[in-house]
Formats: C-alpha cells, structure tokens, sequence
C-alpha cells in the first residue's frame, strides 16, 4: 500500500463511522412517540453495545472455554494447562518474576511519587519539577525501554564505556556489569522502568488530593505543636490513604500486564519473562492455543478482585 | 498561592520556597538538607536517561559507538545524519511507520469517540428498561484484560461467522488496518462510555428538562446542548486514548502482526532494538522519532490529561 492508500483509507473509516453515527441521529431525530423513542434509543446504544459483546463479552468467554482445550484448540484436556502453569519449572520462573514485579513496582512508584509531590508542593518551579516526572508518562514501553538499555549499556571494564551507570561503576572503581544479563537480578533492572514510567501518575494524583487536605486540619495539628515528620505520617498519610490505595492497586494492574518492556529489553530470555509476556509467546509463537488461553484467564483472575476494589475505593473518593 | 520568601536559612540554597499553606509543616520537616537533596536526586533520575539519548541522537556514528553521550559537552559535534538515515534510509525507513501510527491512531480515536458519546447520553438521560444493569455490565466489562480477547478475536477476524467479510488476510479491505482500527475502538469502549457518562451526568438536570418541554428531541439536545458541553471531557478521554494507541505495541503486534505494511512505529522501533540493539545512533534518533509526537500532544494538552485522570481515566 502507498502512503496514499493508505490516508484514504482511514478517511474512508472515518467517514464511515461518522456517518454511521449521523444516520442515526437523522433518522431518529424526527420521532416522538413512545415506540419513537424506544427505537432512539437503541440506536444510540447499540453501536457501542455489539461491539462490546462481539468483541469483549463473547472472546472473554470463549477464551475461558478454550483454556481447558488443548495446544491446537481441539481435544479437551480439563486443567491441564493451570496445571503446567503451577508446576512446569519455567513457567513458576514466570509467577515468580511477575510476583516480583506486582509487588515492588507500585510500592516503589507510590513512594517516589508520594515523597516527590511533598518536596516540590508549592516549590516555586513546582510546575516545572512535576513535568520533569510525568513526561515518561506520554512515552511509549518501547521507548522507555530503549531509553534504558541505553543507561545499562555493558563494555568491558577496560574499554570506554557508553552507558551512563557502568560508567558510574567504572569510575568508582568497581568491574562494569551486565544489568540486563545477570539473574537474577535483571528482573529488578527491568522493574526499574515501569516504576520510571508509573512515578509520575503517583505523583499527579497524590498531589491532588495532597492540596485538597483542608487548611484548617493541617493548622490545628500546627498548633498542637506536631513536628513535620509526625504530621506527614498523622495528618498527611492518612488524609489521602483512599488515594494512595487507588494508585497503588491502579499501577499493579498495569503491571500485571506488563509486556513491552519485557519484549524489549530481554526478549523474555535470561529469565525475566512474565505472565503477560508468556500469554504473547504461547499464543502467537509457540502455537499453544490452550496454555496461551489459560494464561490470559489467570491474568484476568488476577485483575478483577484489584480492580473491584480499586472501583469501591473511587466511589469513595467521590461520595466525599 | 503566591510562594513568600524563604524563612529558614538552611532552606536558602533550595529550589523549592517554603511557604505558610497546608503542607508546610510536612514539608518543612522534610525540606532539610536530606529532602532537597532527594527532589533532585529523583529529578536527575527521571530526565538524565533521556537526555542521554537525546545527545545521543545527534552525534556522529563513531562518537555515539566510541565514547560515552556526557562527552558531548567537552567535544560537541552535532549532526543530523541519524535522523536523516532512521527516516528516509532504506533499511530503517521510519518515515513509513510514522504514516502507519498517524493512519492507525486517529480512526482509533476518532472512532470509539463518537461511538460512546452516543450511549453514554442515551446511558445518562434516555429512560428505559434495564438502564442501570446494562450499565453497570457495560462498566464492569472494564476489568476484561485484552490478553484474554485476543485469541478469539483474531480468528474471528480472519474467518468471521455468518459468511461475513474477512477483516484479517491477503485481500481484506484497508489492507488489514480495520482489524487495529476495530480492535482499539472495541478496548476503549467501556472507559469511554463510563468517562463520558460521569460527566454527562453532571449537566444539570433542570437544563435538559426545560429543552425537552420547549420540544427539543434527544436529537437535537444531544447536539445542540450535550455535544459543545462535553468537549472537555471528550478531548481528555481524546488524549488517553491518543496516548494509549500511539505506544501500544501488542495490539499493533497480534492483529497486524503479519504485514509490516500497517505496523506502527513502536513494532518497528522494538524489532531494531532487537536486530540491531549497538546501533545507538539509530536507535536513539528512531526513539525520538517516536517520541515527538506524543510529547508534543501531552506537552499542549496536559490540562485535559490531568483533568481526566483525576476524574478516574486510566485504562484497566
């Protein structure tokens, strides 16, 4: 396809969707009556409806169903497949690495955030600090990866190095190391990213709802003499703690899913592959329709109760 | 909140003011030597790596290979090269990709836009059977990871029940792109509608009832009143969604995996990492390439961005 082609055919999908949607609005714009507007309202629904049980409610059932079938999707095998996943020796390397990631990134991110958005509240380049956090934010895994592949370059110790933390090594007199090559630590080196790329949505929302703590609180604390630190743990803390659930049980949730950053600074190799990561490889490399399914659904059986309880905490924060 | 001038001397050398507000005393206690030396600390770490690279990117081949980015500053020697060779050379040839993540990324937007504007009005003021279980299924639908759609959805895809067209394949319309376009606009269905529906609620009530006994449709509402309201809330779920497409790399990888014709930029960004993970002046320009746009979106757009995540807009 040249470029043109391709630019003319997204104007014809968007044409289409738009008008889509302007027929509708057309040809239900002029009824009245009761059976009228039952029929509006339909129309306004069922775009989005179809879509969302032809491409969410029906695969997710599917995908259930087909996770008890085996490698090709044919020959029902029951729990075979969970099975493989508790015991089969690399695929625990992969519940542990993901363990690993689930639990440390959003305590780590929540604290950098959390510190960070009480050092620089009400700084004079508060803006501006604040930038310097959330910009990974807007870039891609991808990016953030290569970004840092950069930093844990590895040269021999005698040579000249180009990547900034051996050079840092190099120069305090200590041997370079293969950050991305060395079990198992390289899990860690890969978690520092997602915890650079998630610090900054910690940092936003907490600092939010560290502004909306009301003056009178933080002033009668004051006057009862309370030190800074005390007020940060008595006052602080647990004035924002609905937020700092939200954001802690928000970045696990995109952790657990977590694949680029994988894919792209080990390829999954050196054991540092996980659960997202694995369903990638067993689905679409490796053929292995029924383990790639059963994955998934563990990813799914992990999500929901954090996602539940990340819905009831904002619930709360909104009822106040 | 004007900042007042700094009243503990041991504060003097800080970027940061101390000032008479809420968080003054947690900060105070914090902004000894120790807390201004953390803010820094967590500044560096979070913008050095970038600049790295971003040096990186306009040095010369043999620099970048040879000798660490910092020693740019004691020998500067700049040059466009990379960039010219990442974007029209014939072997990177991100210019191409580039079209392919404008092509995919505005019909993913534009697209489950215009789709749940439409049923979060009829969500948040059409009164019918079933409104509050249907929404609360459309809501809870939230928690389904895409991982687990993906399977079902690419071979129905490529061989679509009741004979329909395949969207997948050698011969598909759009050279396969309505599989990412779908794909995308399905995923972002449910947020969006939630988002948008939070905030049409918020209109008053009063305002749609007065229209609706002065004889205005939900049409004509919809149009007229609901529509220009929204268009903050619809430019922060725009931004997301943005944002969330531009770097997506699993989607563009599962439903677009067979053609490089129609991978976006992160695909072909993650396959040099791995063909050709020492050439850093490529490497580095081509992460640019990739990183300009967004930036340059969020950079303008932040207020929308934040506006939408306090509001809850952070995809599942």
């Amino acid at each position: 396809m040249t470029t043109t082609d391709k630019l003319l055919q997204m104007g014809i999908a968007v044409a289409l969707f738009f008008g889509v949607m302007g027929v509708i609005l057309v040809l239900t714009s002029r009824l009245r009556s009761r059976a009228g507007e039952r029929l509006q309202t339909a129309a306004f629904l069922a775009p989005s409806l179809l879509l969302i049980a032809a491409g969410l409610l029906y695969p997710a059932i599917k995908t259930i169903y087909q996770s008890f079938y085996d490698a090709a999707g044919t020959g029902f095998v029951g729990l075979d497949n969970y099975q493989t996943i508790f015991t089969d020796s690399a695929q625990l390397q992969v519940l542990r690495n993901t363990a690993i990631w689930v639990i440390l990134t959003p305590l780590a991110a929540t604290f950098i955030g959390l510190v960070y958005a009480v050092l620089v509240d009400r700084a004079k380049f508060e803006k501006f600090a604040k930038a310097l956090i959330f910009l990974p934010m807007a870039i891609s895994l991808v990016g953030a990866s290569i970004i840092w592949k950069f930093v844990y370059d590895y040269r021999g110790t005698d040579q000249n190095q180009i990547g900034v933390i051996n050079q840092i090594l190099k120069s305090l007199g200590v041997d370079t190391y293969r950050f991305l090559l060395t079990e198992p630590w390289n899990t860690f080196f890969l978690i520092v990213i997602m915890i650079w790329v998630q610090a900054g949505f910690a940092m936003t929302i907490l600092s939010a709802s560290i502004k909306a703590i009301p003056e009178d609180v933080m002033e009668a604390a004051r006057l009862d003499g309370a030190s800074a630190l005390k007020m940060f743990r008595y006052i602080t803390v647990p004035s924002i703690r609905p937020s700092l659930i939200v954001v802690l049980t928000t970045i696990s949730i995109s952790t657990l899913k977590v694949f680029d950053i994988v894919r792209t600074s080990t390829g999954g190799n050196f054991g540092t592959s996980v659960l997202a990561y694995e369903f990638y490889v067993q689905s679409f490399r490796s053929f292995n329709q029924g383990l790639g399914a059963a994955l998934a659904v563990l990813i799914f059986v992990l999500v929901t109760p954090i996602v539940v309880y990340n819905i009831r905490q904002m619930r709360r924060i909104e009822a106040r | 909140m004007s900042t007042v001038a700094p009243i503990t001397p041991m504060a003097g050398h800080e970027p940061d003011a101390p000032r008479r507000t809420t968080s003054e005393a947690a900060h105070a206690g914090l902004s000894s030597r120790w807390a201004s030396v953390s803010a820094v600390v967590i500044a560096l770490v979070w913008t050095v790596p970038t600049l790295g690279l971003f040096v990186s990117s306009f040095r010369p081949e043999s620099d970048v290979k040879t000798s660490g980015w910092w020693e740019f500053f004691s020998s500067p020697d700049v040059t466009l090269d990379n960039y010219r060779a990442v974007i029209s050379g014939s072997d990177t040839d991100l210019g191409t990709y580039l079209i392919n993540s404008v092509v995919i990324t505005i019909p993913s937007v534009l697209i489950p836009i215009s789709l749940a504007t439409l049923a979060a009005y009829a969500f948040a003021w059409m009164k019918f059977r079933g409104r509050n279980i249907l929404f609360i299924a459309v809501f809870a639908l939230q928690i389904v990871p895409i991982q687990v759609t993906m399977i079902p959805l690419l071979s129905a895809y490529v061989q679509p029940p009741f004979n329909l067209m395949p969207l997948a394949g050698s011969d598909a319309p759009g050279g396969g792109l309505y599989t990412i376009w779908l794909s995308h606009s399905i995923f972002a269905l449910p947020l969006a509608i939630f988002l948008l529906h939070n905030f049409m609620r918020e209109i008053p009530a009063e305002l749609i009832e007065s229209a609706r006994v002065d004889g205005a449709g939900h049409v004509q509402i919809f149009r007229r009143i609901m529509l220009p309201l929204m268009m903050p809330a619809i430019a922060a779920f725009g931004i997301f969604q943005f944002l969330w497409v531009w770097n997506d790399l699993l989607v563009a990888l599962v439903f677009g995996g067979g053609s490089l014709e129609i991978s976006p930029l992160t695909v072909r960004l993650a396959e040099l990492s791995g063909q050709r993970g020492q050439d850093w002046h490529l490497l580095s320009a081509g992460a640019f390439v990739s990183l300009a746009v967004p930036l340059i979106v969020f950079l303008s757009l932040q207020r929308y961005f934040v506006r939408g995540l306090l509001a809850g807009g952070v995809k599942g």
